[in-house]
């Protein structure tokens, strides 16, 4: 036991009952939070730090990226030419779009609108993703074609066929993760749908509607950079 | 007013049954089940610490292989980093005592907290699978080349392991960042937070921000041994320094995951035995910022002989003595509050006055080699093993068993026996510095660490070493069995056996699954002892 002076009693306490008992509440305010506002605040906060560690975890990537572009900057203009930009560009396209129906999918939640209109938005989103992982899967399948995946079938023509591998080790590695984030997204998407068919969401409550949202933008924004990072810089020097 | 009434059910026996544990999501009980699995893991790192010691007590390499011994530091390494020190005092007594600290009812994200712990546990599960099946041997560090193309151990397995832990400690993090964030409660505004909480706020900061750049970072070694792609070995193209610094980027600011909690528990410690409010608490407060921001700036310290540019080894050598003004802020803030205090001398403040001692000595180790000519004699020695292992066993794990005996009360509702406890706390203290201050002594000689083998001047030392592992040992293995005989044998210790200001010792011990029935309005700071010009300070 302690040995602390027994002469010594703790100041008054500083706790005080609130006095709210228990009021009939929000069948989806979890126990531990004492208003829905408060459960809101918490949960998009959290997929705002959630976000910070995914940008910690891309960083990572593009720190790379950087330091062999700098490396070596002809080899990286060369190897980007095999990309096709039309496919990229498509798909950079496809992936605004879907961010303005995900977004319009979070307003008709939060205006209470019909669940056919939240599905409508839902859906569309999760057809432009569909769309978007499709295209990748034909720009992967030429990479395989062409003989440009890095490993020991690795080929190339041109000038730097040490750059352009690792080039291709990064566009691999860039882009399959920013693929697997969409597979994530679509599955969250799935949930989403299902929960808001089930007429989950109105005014009162959209808080995972908008933390998808969320989600979505952020995968979105990823390729708004590495869109042009591995698709786009450099092009305008070559002449053929 | 002051004494609730103990309601008939508390955290532990609401709810019985294995589906009771494993499917809770009480912050209480979770913490619990993090305490058991970091314990298992404590325990495994140590074994491969005991082997180490017993193949150094001879400098011919038999008692194991030299293969064999890589793979014992290594393994060594990565359990103590990744599974005990990082998870110890954040999982266990931050998840118990955070949402009870700042009046809340539970994490902000109860769901999360469990996941992280099967994420946990799961990250564990391959560890285990690689140590049972011949380790791997790249050193705690992973450093390629050898880890991307020559190593023939479970580098793969380890990484994956690594890996998927981290995601353990980034929810950890994000959740207590919201929670602090968003589920004070009314009138606990932040400069009336506990230390503690500040502390783990700081350490969470560095666990969402740090953990993912590991994260890619092992990710891509077992990419590119798994696919040949050139990301870190340069007979693929690919840069090995560039692993160092994306390794140290984040493995840096881990040392901070594994001291701030620890430092954390020290501030409660000195102000609840002093019987005084901390010195300069603001200070204090903001210090837990500052050691978390500035340590994301000092990574290159790391790479003094690793061919990085001398200009950049300047300015990492600088930053990193910035992150001792902080440090010492502490360390005088601390001895500032217990100067004049009414200080007793229970098992948990002689763990603080070890810690103030040992972390003085390991920070300031720190800045020896943090010099850049003195780095270039000291690195890769044992001289920055000692140093380290004074940050890690004498500052994290002396802050991490003098909080779980000072809130062990709390969590179990049992007093534990003193007079054994100060005797497991003196036995640790003589055992820590018998193993480890010789390594000063035999590193700043010259004697490599990570060999098997060593120049046979060198033995006497790393005798001395070996004995005072088995005695720090003696010293871990006592607290296990007094603690586990409490949960029987020992008095109830009553809501506030220390007399201990702070809302967690305003409720029942052990707390209801809801800690308090009222959502708590708080009206002062929490760690109201008496004012400095009470006693005597002015």
């Amino acid at each position: 036991m302690s040995d602390a002076p027994s002469s010594y009693q703790p100041p008054p306490v500083a706790i005080h009952p609130t006095g709210h008992g228990h009021v009939p509440h929000h069948p989806y305010l979890q126990h531990h939070f004492d208003s829905m506002a408060q459960q809101a605040e918490a949960s998009t906060l959290g997929m705002w730090v959630f976000l910070v560690t995914e940008i910690m975890f891309f960083g990572g990537l593009f720190m790379a990226y950087l330091v062999y572009r700098h490396q070596s900057p002809l080899g990286f203009q060369e190897a980007s030419h095999h990309l096709n930009i039309y496919w990229g560009a498509a798909n950079t396209a496809i992936l605004i779009v879907s961010s303005l129906t995900m977004a319009f999918a979070v307003r008709a939640a939060q205006t209470s609108q019909p669940v056919r209109t939240q599905l409508t938005w839902l859906f569309s989103t999760m057809v432009f993703g569909a769309a978007f992982l499709g295209i990748k899967a034909i720009e992967y399948t030429d990479k395989f074609k062409d003989h440009i995946v890095p490993g020991p079938n690795f080929q190339w023509e041109g000038l730097y066929p040490k750059p352009a591998e690792q080039f291709y080790s990064l566009y691999f590695a860039m882009t399959g993760l920013h693929a697997l984030h969409m597979i994530i997204g679509l599955g969250i998407m799935s949930v989403i749908a299902w929960m808001a068919s089930r007429k989950t969401f109105d005014a009162e409550y959209y808080t995972p509607v908008e933390v998808a949202g969320l989600y979505w933008h952020f995968v979105d924004i990823v390729w708004i950079f590495l869109f042009p990072l591995l698709y786009l810089i450099g092009r305008h020097y070559h002449a053929g | 007013m002051q004494t609730t009434t103990a309601p008939p059910l508390n955290y532990l026996n609401n709810g019985h049954g294995l589906g009771s544990w494993l499917l809770t999501k009480d912050h209480k009980r979770i913490a619990l089940l993090y305490l058991f699995s970091i314990t298992l893991f404590f325990f495994l790192g140590g074994f491969f610490a005991l082997l180490i010691r017993l193949e150094l007590l001879t400098p011919a390499a038999d008692l194991v292989e030299p293969d064999m011994y890589n793979r014992l530091f290594t393994m060594h390494g990565v359990v103590m980093v990744f599974f005990f020190l990082i998870p110890s005092i954040p999982a266990t007594l931050g998840n118990f005592l955070i949402p009870i600290m700042i009046g809340a009812k539970d994490l902000a994200f109860p769901r999360i907290n469990l996941l992280s712990w099967y994420i946990y546990v799961l990250g564990g599960l391959f560890t285990l699978v690689v140590a049972v099946t011949g380790g791997v041997d790249t050193g705690w560090t992973f450093y390629a080349p050898y880890s991307t193309s020559a190593s023939n151990s479970h580098v793969i397995l380890a990484g994956v392991g690594i890996f998927i832990t981290g995601f353990s400690s980034i929810l950890t993090g994000l959740n207590f960042i919201v929670t602090v964030h968003r589920m004070r409660a009314p009138g606990m505004t932040w400069f009336r937070l506990p230390l503690f909480v500040w502390a783990h706020y700081a350490t969470s900061l560095i666990m969402i921000l740090g953990t993912p750049v590991i994260a890619i970072t092992v990710l891509l070694v077992a990419v590119e041994r798994g696919f040949h792609l050139g990301i870190f070995d340069p007979s693929l193209g690919g840069d090995p320094i560039l692993f160092q610094h994306l390794f140290w980027f984040y493995s840096h600011p881990a040392v901070y995951i594994m001291i701030l909690p620890a430092m954390g528990v020290i501030a409660e410690l000195v102000q609840a035995f002093s019987r005084k409010n901390i010195f300069g608490y603001t200070f204090v407060a903001f210090s837990s910022l500052a050691i978390a921001i500035i340590g994301f700036l000092v990574w290159g310290h790391h790479l003094f002989v690793s061919g990085q540019s001398t200009y950049a080894g300047l300015v990492f050598s600088i930053i990193s003595m910035f992150v001792a003004i902080p440090s010492a802020v502490k360390v005088f803030n601390w001895t500032a509050t217990i100067y004049k205090g009414s200080v007793s001398w229970d098992s948990p403040m002689l763990y603080a006055f070890g810690f103030i001692g040992l972390f003085t000595i390991g920070g300031l180790t720190g800045l020896f080699l943090a010099t850049l000519g003195m780095d270039i004699h000291m690195h890769d020695t044992y001289f920055i093993i000692a140093h380290f292992h004074y940050v890690m066993v004498g500052g994290a794990i002396f802050g991490y068993l003098g909080g779980m005996h000072y809130w062990w009360p709390k969590i179990t509702g049992r007093m534990y026996p003193e007079g054994w406890a100060k005797f497991a706390c003196l036995n640790i203290f003589i055992g820590f510095n018998l193993t480890f201050f010789p390594q000063f002594i035999v590193g700043y000689l010259g004697m490599p660490r990570r060999y098997a083998m060593y120049a046979p001047e060198f033995q006497v030392y790393n005798v001395l070493s070996t004995a005072g592992a088995t005695i720090l040992g003696v010293g871990y293995l006592i607290p296990m069995v007094y603690f586990a005989w409490s949960l029987k044998g020992s008095p109830l210790a009553g809501n506030n056996p220390w007399g201990a200001r702070g809302l967690e010792w305003e409720i029942p011990s052990p707390p209801p699954t809801e800690n308090f029935t009222e959502t708590p309005i708080v009206t002062e700071g929490t760690h109201q002892y008496a004012p400095s010009h009470e006693v005597g300070i002015v």
